[in-house]
This record gives C-alpha cells, sequence and structure tokens, in this order.
C-alpha cells in the first residue's frame, strides 16, 4: 500500500515538474550576458572560475567550510579503534604487483595531471576541485593498492594541509573585508590572489576528499 | 522539444526515482544511493534549465559544481554515519517504530 502510494506520489511529480518546466518563462535576469561584461575585472578568463572565486566566491568559501567540518565530524565520531576488524569485513582486493606497479607509474602522471588542471582552471574548463579530486583519486588508488596506509589520527602536519585551503581562503578575505567588502579583490592582483586560494583549495581538496576514504579505512595501518 | 529541455526532463524522473527510494528503501546505504541520486537529478535540472536557448550560463554551472562537492561530503558523513549505527546496533537499517 505504502509503495503504491509513493510510486503514485512519484509519477504525480515527474508529470508536475515536467509541466511547470514545459511552459517555462524567460528568465528575468540575463546572468551570463552579466558575466560576460564582467569578465575581464575578475582577473581570470574562464566564466566559470570567475563566478567560483570571484563573483560568488563566498560561496566557494562556504563549501570548503563544509568539507572540514565533514571531516572534523568524521573524525568525532569514526575515531572509535574497538571496531577494528571483527566487525567490519575487507573487501580490498588481494595485493597483486600488477596494481602496485600500475600505481606506481600512473599516480606521478595524476599529480601532473592535478597540476594542469589547476593551471588550465584560469583559461578553460578546470580548476581546484577537478584538480583536487585527482589529487584524492591518486591517494585512494595507492591505499587501495596498500602503498599508503590509512589514516588512524592525522598529525599537526596533516592538519595543517587539511585546514590550509580554508585558512588562506580565509585571511584573503578578511584583508579584502579591510580594505572594503568580503573577497572583493584588487583588480590587478585578482589573477594571482585566485591563483593562490587555487593552489590552498587544490591541496586541501585532495587531502579532505583522500581522507573521507582514508580515514574511514580500517586496516593495520600506522598513525600518521 | 530542445536538448535542454530533454536532460531536465531525465534530472526530473532521476529527482522523482530518488525520492520514492528515500522513502521506500529500508537499508542504509541504498537509501544513501537514492539520495544521490536525487542531488544528480537536481544538478542536471539545474544546468539543462539554464542552457535551454542555446547559451550555457555559467552561474548555474558554478552552483552545481559547489553542489557535487558538498554532496560529496554529505554522504561521506552518511556513510560514516551508518558505519556508526552499524557498530553500535549490528544493523545497517533505522528502527521502525513510529509507523504505528
Amino acid at each position: 500500500m505504502k509503495r503504491l502510494l509513493v510510486v503514485l506520489g512519484a509519477v504525480c511529480l515527474v508529470v508536475l515538474l515536467l509541466g511547470a518546466m514545459h511552459d517555462l518563462a524567460p528568465a528575468s535576469v540575463e546572468l551570463h550576458a552579466a558575466v560576460a561584461t564582467n569578465l575581464t575585472a575578475s582577473g581570470v578568463e574562464h566564466p566559470v572560475t570567475a563566478v567560483l572565486l570571484n563573483f560568488r566566491g563566498y560561496d566557494t568559501l562556504l563549501e570548503i567550510a563544509v568539507l572540514l567540518l565533514a571531516l572534523i565530524v568524521i573524525l568525532a565520531i569514526g575515531m572509535d579503534a574497538t571496531i577494528s576488524a571483527e566487525a567490519t569485513v575487507d573487501v580490498r582486493p588481494l595485493v597483486n604487483p600488477v596494481l602496485q606497479t600500475l600505481a606506481k607509474l600512473v599516480v606521478p602522471l595524476m599529480i601532473l595531471v592535478a597540476v594542469y588542471l589547476l593551471w588550465a582552471g584560469s583559461f578553460r574548463p578546470g580548476g581546484a576541485f577537478q584538480a583536487g579530486a585527482v589529487l584524492a583519486a591518486a591517494a585512494v588508488l595507492l591505499h587501495l593498492a596498500e602503498l599508503l596506509p590509512s589514516w588512524q589520527s592525522p598529525g599537526v602536519k596533516l592538519r595543517l594541509g587539511l585546514a590550509g585551503g580554508f585558512l588562506i581562503f580565509l585571511a584573503v578575505g578578511a584583508v579584502s573585508l579591510m580594505q572594503g567588502a568580503l573577497l572583493e579583490y584588487p583588480l590587478e592582483q585578482a589573477g594571482a590572489l585566485i591563483l593562490l586560494i587555487e593552489s590552498g583549495l587544490t591541496v586541501s581538496l585532495g587531502l579532505i576528499l583522500a581522507g573521507l576514504f582514508l580515514l574511514l579505512s580500517r586496516d593495520d595501518g600506522e598513525t600518521s | 522539444m530542445t536538448g535542454g529541455l530533454l536532460f531536465a526532463s531525465v534530472g526530473v524522473i532521476l529527482f522523482a526515482m530518488g525520492v520514492a527510494g528515500v522513502l521506500l528503501l529500508g537499508h542504509l546505504l541504498r537509501r544513501i544511493l537514492a539520495f544521490n541520486i536525487m542531488g544528480s537529478g537536481t544538478f542536471l535540472v539545474l544546468v539543462a534549465l539554464a542552457q535551454r536557448n542555446g547559451i550555457a550560463d555559467p552561474v548555474p554551472q558554478a552552483m552545481v559544481l559547489t553542489g557535487i562537492v558538498v554532496a560529496v561530503a554529505a554522504t561521506a558523513l552518511a556513510l560514516a554515519l551508518a558505519r556508526r549505527l552499524y557498530v553500535l546496533t549490528g544493523k545497517l537499517e533505522l528502527s521502525q517504530d513510529d509507523e504505528e
């Protein structure tokens, strides 16, 4: 009965939304035109990066804060060492030399790709998030190949790395707040500031995303 | 029907499937997956509707990029909570005592 009701409700929702989308009024604000006009003042040439780090920089600031918060909560609830091996089933693939060699070959290339993506973000699709995701994937690959132990309890260096991107972003925000408005960069330094923030974000995002996996993964890894 | 509208329709269907999944599935892992499908549908609608006139709008694209990263964080948090629940109770389902 409940199943039927929910399915019916979902179908109604689809019909309603499709109907609403079909005769949608044209957008009242032409945002892409506004972005295109102000692109020269943003310090970067790619519109998505300009929106992410200049026009709506506070969204990105809050986003990295949310990521950091999620990681802190995971650290708080997941750091119970007693849950170890009996409670969980080890589903990792068996270590084999092919996987390990492949990981060793691919990870340097992935780091190169991450740096390229970071650099490309200023003039074509790319940027800190994509670069951070590639870095995190490299760390997870290393972990699955058993070349990188899971993180039991982050040390000072790792904590700095995790929070660094957010702190750099926050510092830039604070300085710009003193000189005018929050995250409103001076025209001539905008490009350099965005690159600075993006570099910090890349490292922190990579570490945080990898941490979301490596902190939850339990093996007999050592404290890092 | 333009390409943008077609993608948005797929997004709507994904969203409704996700909603039904969150409501119907008992297993927490499946529920988290359904929640992610819901999110993907929303992202698809946002991006597709923004370019239904044939011009890509960077603002919704940037918002969706932000949303994807936040969704990853939320999923990881949900998985950690589900795992904690499993360790504490041995089950991956929420108790059904609110049914009466």
